[in-house]
């Protein structure tokens, strides 16, 4: 049985409270510094921070609605390589498994890492969030988590995080309960890995029982966002099941590969289209051009998305930084996750589902697929 | 459409298919010119992308062919081509490219007449399924 205690909410200051929680793991001795997103003091934006200082702490912020990235690529960053000493990182479950991801793609490791995942109440988009944080200011995160406790998602929260059902983060080491809790009142701690139960250990915490309604509370919420998400999918699949929809789904790409970059699971050191095996020469845009007619430079808009659907399929966690990225407003995430869905059902595979499974384009069996053989 | 003549890439491995395509012709048996073969080392170097590309192209049908499963020359590289072809089968149908028009066949070295035989038979089937997507609209 998983180790749980409760924590008191003060005040009804649920964020507060988790600052005093993360206050107490980097306290614990273990732990040189936290990742965690963090308002900048420069301005009122919140960025993932890597914090050592425990006062600094004060401007953390783990439920504020901001997403600027996922800061899976960030703690490849920090563990690829030794850096002698443990770090803990507050996480999205969205994040786990894009960190799940890269670690079977060997760009991290998790020796010295201990992640703590809170059950996550979506994010907006960039654009979305900044004009929020601006009108509500500091009160602007409790209004927040308020609202979407209230049982249904803020028309504002991003499509990606509306149609997730991954909402409760399973890969963490330590998991900080919001669902069925009374949140106004505690929250819960409960560990879920042997390296959870060790930090566990070290905080001093009560063990207690989970919260009755939790199981019911997580239930409901993952339904609401099947439920999305099923609808997404039959509407983005009927938007671009031609190549004709699809061009008109994505004629507004200028190929600035933003959403690439802003993928966690993009994997290459140097994607191929940054490198000139489909750098035309300058001749050959000229006889596409004459042999079509016109040529939509620059070109190869298709073929960068598609291509980018095989490559990271598979991997896709479907946290929404696509369209986050997106300076022209193309439904990235939609159109990704309904793919991915198709290409990790057809190899039994779940991204981020666990560190065991292997990438499906990186195995194979001898006896499988026999149907797509031949010409019958 | 009865004079759509169907455009249909394959990449075929050096040893196997490739070596029966040659049989085939040193053999004087004739096969459809629609087939365009781009010889490639192993099945198991045909990145997707090659795939996309081509269908985007203008490409009406794409094959990928290489040794018996057990008979590859870098010993599993068609068993990581099978994987990418059924990727491919789940991504492409989802924007209208009918599923028959990528095919996946092994066709070993002395296998000449079937290199004909599949050849006709899958220029036939593209031939009856019009021309693809790709050649119908402006691709971006
Ligand atoms: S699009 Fe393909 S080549 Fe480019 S980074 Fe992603 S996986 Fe790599
Ligand atoms: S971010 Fe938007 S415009 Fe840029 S490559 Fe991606 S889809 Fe195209
Ligand atoms: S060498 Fe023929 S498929 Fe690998």
């Amino acid at each position: 049985m998983a180790k749980t205690a409760q924590i008191d909410v003060k005040a009804q200051d649920i964020p507060g409270s988790l600052r005093g929680f993360l206050r107490s793991v980097l306290e614990s001795g273990d732990i040189r510094a936290i990742l965690v997103p963090l308002h900048l003091p420069m301005k009122n934006t919140v960025m993932p921070a890597l914090v050592s200082d425990p006062e600094r702490l004060k401007d953390a912020d783990p439920l504020a609605p901001a997403f600027p990235m996922n800061t899976a690529k960030v703690v490849s960053r920090l563990t690829h390589k030794p850096s002698g000493g443990k770090i803990a990182a507050v996480l999205r479950p969205c994040e786990i498994r894009a960190f799940v991801e890269l670690v079977k793609l060997k760009q991290g490791k998790t020796d010295e890492i201990v992640i703590i995942g809170a059950d996550c109440p979506g994010a907006y988009g960039n654009r979305d969030y900044l004009r929020f944080v601006a009108e509500n200011g500091t009160e602007s995160t409790m209004k927040f988590y308020r609202d979407s406790l209230s049982g249904k998602d803020s028309e504002k929260l991003s499509s990606a995080c509306k149609s997730c059902e991954f909402p409760v983060p399973e890969g963490a080491d330590l998991l900080i309960g919001l669902l069925g809790s009374d949140t106004e009142k505690q929250v819960m701690i409960q560990a879920l890995t042997p390296k959870g139960e060790e930090l566990f250990g070290k905080l001093g915490l009560s063990e207690s029982a989970e919260p009755p309604g939790r199981k019911a509370a997580v239930e409901s919420l993952i339904a609401r966002r099947k439920a999305y998400r099923d609808k997404m999918f039959a509407e983005t699949a009927q938007s671009v099941d031609s190549i004709g929809k699809l061009t008109a789904y994505l004629a507004d790409c200028v190929n600035c590969y933003n959403c690439r970059v802003a993928c966690p699971v993009c994997y290459c050191k140097e994607c191929v289209f940054v490198t000139d095996v489909f750098d035309h020469d300058p001749s050959q845009y000229l006889k596409w051009a004459e042999r079509k007619g016109a040529v939509k430079m620059p070109a190869d808009t298709l073929f960068y998305h598609i291509t980018r659907l095989a490559h990271m399929s598979t991997a896709c966690v479907g946290c929404g930084q696509c369209s986050n990225a997106c300076p022209n407003d193309i439904r990235l995430a939609e159109l990704f996750r309904t793919v991915a869905y198709r290409t990790q059902k057809a190899f039994d595979y779940e991204a981020g589902r666990s560190l065991e499974e292997a990438p499906p384009l990186s195995v194979f069996r001898e006896a499988e697929f026999a149907e797509i053989e031949g010409i019958k | 459409m009865t004079d759509f003549e169907p455009t249909i890439i394959a990449f075929v491995c050096n040893w196997c298919t490739y070596t029966a395509a040659d049989l085939a012709g040193t053999s004087r048996l004739s096969y459809p010119q629609n087939v365009r073969l781009i010889r490639v080392m192993c099945t198991g170097m045909v990145d997707p992308q090659y795939v996309i590309k081509a269908f985007l192209e203008g490409a009406d049908g794409v094959l990928v062919s290489g040794c018996h499963p057990g008979d590859c020359h870098y010993i599993n590289g068609n068993f990581k081509a099978r994987r990418r072809i059924k990727l491919l089968k789940e991504i492409l149908p989802q924007f209208g490219f009918e599923p028959e028009r990528l095919r996946l066949t092994w066709i070993g070295a002395s296998d000449g007449i079937r290199f004909a035989e599949i050849m006709r038979e899958l220029s036939a089937q593209i031939r009856s399924l019009g021309p693809g997507g790709a050649k119908l609209n402006m691709v971006i």
